[in-house]
């Protein structure tokens, strides 16, 4: 095999658009490109995705390869392991980058084993080495206690980066690039495990990843009753309700509500958090919100730590005078 | 109605759940010391995929064989599946398993599978809370050459097949693999059970089957630490600045009008 050289990210597309993470690992990408003084490529697969190559070179991708088949409509794991393990081998990089999404989450672990390699899931920062030209990869551990610092010597390094960790280069649609058509060539035999269909659990009003303000609830709130107040603050300040996990394992909110390590990450302008410990996988969904404010009656919680402002005292008491006071501010 | 063979691979670590301040990085050897008076767990998801296996159990009869890789593994804590309702416990226990990456773990793991020889379905967690890198799973399934569903949030085994929801950022969606197949599974599932009594005593009578690497046909080189595939450079605890400013007053609801105010002050909203 020739040498790896150059970045590779992995596309996501959502909407017919490249989804968000893609244009954030398209940035950090161009940067980890520059300083290998290498290129920067993209590799889209799936249905009708040819006429994004454009919009992933205006976001910084030197050349995009095209994986364009019927068989490749939604993610499985089988199929999409096929192609990628094909265009890995074909654009052979240094380095490949994926999202840590549901996607990603899957296809990059099985992936590095069948490549030969090995994969940093979740990471929020990544640098090239500049004596050894190795790839460093950040990632929180022990549920965000910690992080690591990881490397590897064989390539493709993979990595998959937290969602919100890195930055777009703003768009430049008068960019020029390459695009590369690789043939999926797949056998329908390939495919086993099948999707049968897909449920889609509608949120009413914003979306929690789109918030400007969230509030979020956690295990002190005590049952569905309590999140009703919630979402009166929220409506209030035209935001979404989020929850840490137990609210969600408990049924008292629909999963979806989940901020944290293996829940939502939400980087909102406003984040309230009310009878929430701030458990460190709860704040890793969180802790990019630019000011936190924290309802807690232990003075002693977690959350304290990590938030700008906050009242000690027992929520039911606390946020109905605090959302009256909200609302009386708002309007005057 | 066939028994269903499972094999779920559990590991053991210190306790996520106990206070963030107890977590101590040791420089020296770059790894995170065992918080004193933290007592290890059951990584928390592989307690689910243990609970996954019960349901199925209880469905449809079977086989629970519990597999779990480590050094200095607690038998109380190891032993917590078997008293929940598992059958039979395989422990990958020597210092050559030790500190081991992803791929060198579930190389391990797949070698003792293959030893354990016929099952319809592996279950592990989504992924382990002190790593947190949720790959050992795929992992197994892409050196076994089995198909894989990550993820999963409810499991039923019909003839051959299972029928498996996988969890999407959205919603989920409905996903049915041949077996045998690997399946990873997450908190949504729904919490695992409680040993009973009877099951605690139960766990008491059963031995674990220790395997060495030779027992599995492996040297020591290509598990643990020696078999890594990356390598960690640095681990290290972010410094919090801890900077909140606490807004008080004679009454919660004072406190709470307070903190409007002083939020419309700093321009918060």
């Amino acid at each position: 095999m020739a040498e790896n050289r150059g970045v590779m990210v992995y596309g996501e597309v959502a909407e017919d658009k490249l989804a968000a993470i893609t244009t954030e690992l398209l940035g950090c990408g161009r940067k980890l490109a520059n300083d290998l003084g290498q290129e920067l490529s993209a590799v889209l697969v799936g249905t009708g995705v040819s006429g994004l190559a454009q919009e992933a070179i205006a976001f910084g991708a030197d050349k995009v390869y095209v994986v364009d088949d019927p068989l490749l409509a939604s993610y499985q794991t089988d199929a999409y392991i096929t192609v990628m393990d094909k265009a890995a081998k074909q654009a052979a990089p240094r380095v490949l980058l994926l999202g840590q999404t549901m996607v990603g989450r899957d296809l990059a672990p099985r992936l590095a084993v069948r490549l030969n390699t090995t994969a940093v899931t979740d990471c929020v920062e990544l640098a090239i080495d500049p004596q050894s030209k190795f790839l460093l990869q950040t990632k929180p551990v022990y549920g965000g206690n910690a992080r690591a610092v990881y490397t590897s010597e064989t390539f493709p390094q993979i990595a998959t980066v937290r969602a919100k960790a890195m930055t777009p280069l703003a768009k430049d649609s008068s960019r020029k690039g390459e695009v590369i058509t690789i043939a999926a060539g797949l056998e329908p035999s390939v495919v086993r495990a099948k999707v049968l269909q897909k449920v889609k659990e509608e949120v009413a009003g914003i979306r929690l990843e789109d918030a400007k303000v969230v509030v979020s609830g956690g295990r002190g709130i005590g049952g569905p009753e309590g999140f009703k107040q919630l979402e009166e603050l929220a409506r209030i300040l035209k935001g979404a309700v989020g929850a840490s996990r137990p609210p969600c394992d408990n049924g008292w909110v629909p999963e979806g509500y989940q901020v944290g390590l293996t829940g939502k990450i939400v980087t909102p302008e406003v984040y309230v958090a009310v009878a929430v410990s701030g458990s460190s996988q709860h704040m890793a969904g969180c802790s990019g919100s630019k000011t936190i404010i924290a309802i807690n009656k232990d003075p002693e919680a977690n959350i304290f730590r990590e938030a700008r402002f906050g009242v000690v005292g027992d929520w039911k008491k606390v946020l109905p005078a605090f959302t009256n006071k909200v609302k009386e501010l708002l309007a005057g | 109605m066939t028994p269903v063979r499972m094999i779920v691979c559990v590991k053991q670590v210190p306790d996520p759940e106990a206070p963030p301040a107890s977590y101590k990085v040791d420089a020296a050897t770059n790894r995170m010391a065992t918080p004193p008076g933290v007592s290890p767990v059951i990584s928390p998801f592989d307690e689910n995929a243990v609970e996954a296996a019960l349901k199925i159990k209880d469905a449809k009869g079977g086989k629970i064989t519990v597999i779990s890789l480590g050094v200095g593994l607690l038998r109380d804590v190891v032993k917590k599946p078997l008293s929940m309702g598992a059958d039979e416990l395989v422990l990958l226990e020597d210092p050559a398993f030790a500190d081991g990456d992803s791929w060198s773990t579930a190389y391990a793991l797949a070698t003792a599978i293959k030893k354990i020889g016929e099952y319809d379905l592996i279950l592990c967690g989504r992924q382990a809370s002190d790593w947190d890198a949720g790959q050992v799973g795929s992992g197994i399934a892409e050196i076994l050459g089995l198909p894989s569903v990550t993820i999963a949030k409810k499991i039923e085994v019909l003839d051959g097949k299972a029928k498996v929801e996988r969890v999407l950022a959205d919603g989920y969606e409905v996903m049915e693999t041949p077996l045998p197949a690997l399946i990873t599974v997450s908190n949504e599932l729904g919490e695992p059970r409680y040993p009973t009594i009877k099951g605690i005593m139960a766990a008491k009578k059963k031995e674990p089957i220790v395997w060495k690497p030779a027992d599995i046909g492996v040297t020591p080189a290509q598990v643990g630490a020696a078999g890594r595939r990356n390598k960690v450079l640095k681990l290290f605890q972010p410094v919090r600045e801890g900077k909140c400013e606490i807004v008080g007053g004679d009454s919660p609801e004072e406190a709470a009008v307070k903190l409007a105010l002083r939020l419309r002050e700093a321009k918060v909203f």
